[in-house]
């Protein structure tokens, strides 16, 4: 028998073996009656610095469930310990030197340890990152991107997944504005560039700016 | 890196619908919204290719150009640079029509003459 070349037509989206756990996790979620953050950004944007302050002013109004995503440690779960809400590390260390983000399959990993029926907002922290996360969906109901003024003005334009796939850019640290040559503005008209229009908050893990805004936008749209 | 995950993704994906037979080639369609860098993606898929049954076969990629299709008049665009504006009428509003595409097309296996008949799609 003459060996010859098969072609053979596939068709199948790299991304459909996630997009169908992170369908799963979605309907575990609507059945727990969660409202589910995808919080992402560059490493040392502020996400665990936020979320502290979060924490701190939205327990006893809405119970918050962290899903902490890091390649390798337990050092933010740990300094989101002390107001003991349910939290379960995920770290991604496994395999060729730890994956650069969270995937659908990884938060499933994690939900079952988490009372997912005592929780009214889950937050997912992501693993910091730029391009990655994005690329994977998790089963959230929104993507908070948290960005740092210190990365400068032209960041939606150099990584436009992320920041297209964004609900809610919060513009942490702007307590540095003053020492930093930022422009704000432009930032501003980069954003629009990429993602017309999308909401965005001016906050500040140092002083507090922002977070009530924050947190009534978080709290005011978690499923009753 | 996400190129290693998707890597690990079209591996999986190429010797799911090869069945045991031999991979030379893996056809993949890229859009250029989606962020991946040939060169790593070419790079990781030969590492996590190695000790499956894909180990050795070829990646090929093809990248396609993003366009969109105006809301206000209804022109096509190519979208090269942000922000996204119609080339006809200069609006800013969109319907990405191409450029988000990341699937495996098709695989070209060793088989016999026979299996010709077999492998159109």
């Amino acid at each position: 028998m003459h060996r010859t070349a098969v072609k053979k037509v596939v068709l199948e989206g790299v991304l459909d073996a996630n997009d169908a756990l992170a369908q799963a996790n979605r309907q575990a979620f609507d059945h727990a009656g969660n409202f589910v953050v995808n919080m992402m950004s560059s490493p040392g944007a502020g996400k665990t610095a936020l979320l502290e302050h979060t924490l701190d002013r939205t327990l006893g109004k809405v119970r918050i469930g962290v899903l902490e995503g890091d390649v390798q440690t337990t050092l933010d779960a740990d300094r989101l310990a002390r107001f003991h809400a349910p939290i379960v590390q995920v770290n991604t260390g496994a395999g060729f030197g730890g994956e650069c983000h969270l995937d659908a399959n990884m938060v499933r990993s994690g939900l079952a340890e988490l009372p997912l029926h005592d929780i009214d907002v889950l937050v997912i922290e992501n693993v910091g990152n730029l391009v990655c996360p994005a690329e994977f969906k998790v089963g959230e109901d929104v993507r908070v991107m948290v960005y740092a003024i210190t990365e400068g003005e032209e960041k939606p334009l150099k990584y436009p997944l992320m920041f297209r796939s964004a609900d809610l850019v919060l513009v942490n640290k702007m307590d540095l504005l003053p020492h930093l040559h930022f422009d704000l503005e432009k930032f501003l008209r980069n954003l629009d560039a990429v993602n017309p229009g999308v909401e965005r908050i001016l906050t500040s893990a140092a002083t507090g700016r922002g977070v009530d805004e924050w947190c009534s936008w978080l709290t005011g749209r978690h499923k009753d | 890196m996400h190129e290693l995950a998707i890597a690990g993704h079209v591996v999986d994906i190429a010797a799911r619908h090869a069945e045991g037979r031999k991979v030379t080639k893996v056809y993949l369609k890229v859009g250029h919204l989606r962020q991946v860098v040939p060169s790593a993606l070419t790079f990781s898929f030969d590492l996590v290719a190695q000790g499956t049954t894909i180990e050795g076969a070829t990646l090929i990629l093809e990248e396609v150009p993003a366009t969109g299709r105006c809301r206000e008049c209804g022109a096509e665009s190519a979208l090269k640079t942000f922000p996204f504006q119609c080339e006809a009428c200069g609006a800013s509003s969109l319907e990405i029509t191409q450029g988000e595409e990341l699937y495996v097309e098709s695989l070209e296996m060793e088989g016999q003459e026979d299996e010709k008949l077999i492998a159109e799609g």
